[in-house]
């Protein structure tokens, strides 16, 4: 059990903005499930999920259900914070594209670059769970 | 000079939606912007400027470059006139293709008023209701993102990758401070030294209080004109000799590197139209939201080597009459003002007070007759808007 777990109630993740184009990943987010969008023209993964190809502009891509692994590519201590400190970050998934997260159920001050991590659900102010990054 | 006959629209497409329920305002500007140019025969890695107004959600297209996948503009215009916005840009594309600052100018609209709420452009949504605003928003305004700590995940990334230090970081405020200390408006007026920097609170990781700009009431105003006012009035003339402009972003996530900004491009840009080298540069405004946006800036527009900022701004290189490259000789936003959060205007008001000899007199530049000001706005850490100009007294 880690120091930050054991704390009472930390910063609370406020209800993400859900679009007509996010939906899917945001239902798949309720069942535990964290998806990404890859064309399928090129072949290349991409983050945030769009509707297209940021790459090649094709409309064909598919959303593909990963393991949520990577590595930190970087991360800051938000200590000014009222609830606590808190970590936002950066990790490189093993797919490639690299996603804006927050790194939890962690002492903040152990935490490295190139740190191995993966994703689990938390839950928000009143939406769908968001991805949230722990290490491996 | 007259436009007329100086560039022609080639690409024109009207999306054929008038009931979208199920796309997003962005996706309209893509479809509509991918529409244009198939219509042309071009395609996105073509376009070199892009112009949009109110409607397109984010901030100032920077949201809808990211978004688009434009990786190649070097001009950006948001000219917001509300419906007669687009007609405007067309003639402000006409000026820009003619000035040579983009070739291929997108211009985009689009909207989703039948939708209700939650089809207002940038529009939040109430709980259990869709959004329709900034793409990005869902899966980054979560996360407690705020200026301190995205710039804090840069700073913490270059000190990995090329070793800067804290302390080197500090000496960017301690030349401010050395120069905020002769500005009788300066917010800050204190001179600290490294260690009074290192040993401040640490607001996020790796950044220090002391590393923070100062937030401050004000505002400020520039008059450019024509060399035939200019040759009218009665005050020294600052020719505007060169710019360049980029916007940077995670671009869909691949090859995400926060150790650089936009300034690796609008640097270079603006340095070709003047004709100029950072060598010749004798006085410099660099943006200064931290003190990492400095150094990062300096690498990035050539001053010195990249991963060799820390190097170059340590033991008083940045320091007016003591350094190589004296910046921010009002104090910057690190000391004196950042107006409203936004640093830009300041940045040219002190570059021209130095090539005009108006700065203070205990941190005017020798002979100053070739400045530079160079900013980014939004965040290193995610998205930015990178604009350099260079200014040289005539
Ligand atoms: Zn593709």
């Amino acid at each position: 059990m880690s120091e930050a777990e054991a704390k009472p109630a930390g910063r609370v993740i406020p209800a993400p903005a859900v679009t007509v184009e996010s939906q899917p990943f945001w239902d798949a987010a309720a069942e535990g499930r964290f998806l990404i969008k890859r064309c399928t023209a090129c072949g290349k993964a991409h983050w945030y999920p769009r509707a297209f190809c940021p790459f090649c502009a094709s409309d064909d891509t598919v959303w593909e259900e990963s393991p949520g692994e990577g590595e930190i590519y970087t991360f800051s201590i938000m200590r000014r914070s009222p609830t606590g400190p808190y970590v936002i970050g950066y990790v490189t998934l093993d797919e490639g594209p690299a996603v804006l997260t927050n790194f939890v159920d962690c002492d903040p001050d152990s935490l490295r670059i190139g740190q191995r991590v993966k994703v689990r659900f938390q839950p928000t102010d009143g939406g769908p769970p968001a991805p949230v990054f722990c290490p491996a | 000079m007259s436009l007329k006959g100086k560039a022609y629209i080639m690409g024109a497409w009207e999306h054929p939606t008038r009931d979208a329920p199920d796309k997003t305002t962005a996706q309209l500007h893509f479809e509509s912007a991918r529409g244009a140019l198939a219509d042309a025969g071009l395609t996105f890695d073509d376009v070199d400027g892009y112009f949009c107004a109110g409607d397109a959600p984010g901030f100032g297209g920077m949201s809808m470059v990211d978004y688009m996948g434009l990786r190649n503009v070097r001009h950006l215009d948001s000219t917001e006139t509300g419906g007669s916005s687009y007609i405007l840009h067309v003639g402000h594309a006409v000026q820009a293709i003619a000035a040579g600052k983009c070739q291929v100018a997108l211009i985009t609209l689009a909207g989703r008023p039948r939708q209700g709420q939650g089809g207002r452009p940038g529009g939040g949504a109430r709980p259990g209701q869709l959004s329709d605003g900034a793409p990005e928003a869902g899966f980054e305004n979560i996360y407690g993102g705020s200026t301190h700590n995205t710039y804090g995940m840069c700073a913490m990334r270059h000190m990995h990758d090329y070793g800067t230090t804290s302390e080197q970081l500090a000496w960017i405020k301690v030349a401010a401070s050395h120069h905020a200390q002769w500005n009788e408006h300066a917010f800050l007026k204190d001179v600290v030294t490294v260690e009074d920097v290192v040993n401040s609170r640490m607001i996020s990781d790796p950044l220090h209080l002391l590393d923070c700009c100062v937030v401050t009431d004000g505002g400020g105003a520039l008059i450019v004109t024509s060399p035939e006012v200019a040759r009218s009035l009665n005050r020294p003339k600052i020719k505007v000799i060169g710019s360049g402009e980029a916007p940077k972003g995670p671009s869909g996530g691949h090859g995400l590197d926060l150790t650089y900004s936009g300034a690796v491009w609008s640097g270079p840009r603006a340095f070709a139209e003047a004709g100029v080298t950072p060598a010749d540069i004798k006085y410099a405004s660099i943006y200064d939201s931290f003190t990492i946006t400095v150094l990062m800036q300096i690498e990035d527009l050539g001053f010195c080597a990249k991963g060799q900022g820390g190097r170059f701004v340590a033991d008083g290189n940045l320091i007016s009459g003591v350094g190589k490259l004296p910046f921010n000789t009002d104090g910057g936003g690190l000391c004196n003002n950042h107006p409203t959060n936004r640093g830009g205007i300041t940045k040219v008001i002190e570059a021209v007070r130095q090539l005009r000899g108006e700065a203070h007199p205990r941190v005017q530049v020798a002979n100053c007759d070739l400045a530079l000001a160079h900013g980014t706005g939004g965040s290193l850490g995610t998205r930015h808007g990178a604009a350099t100009v260079i200014l040289e007294r005539e």
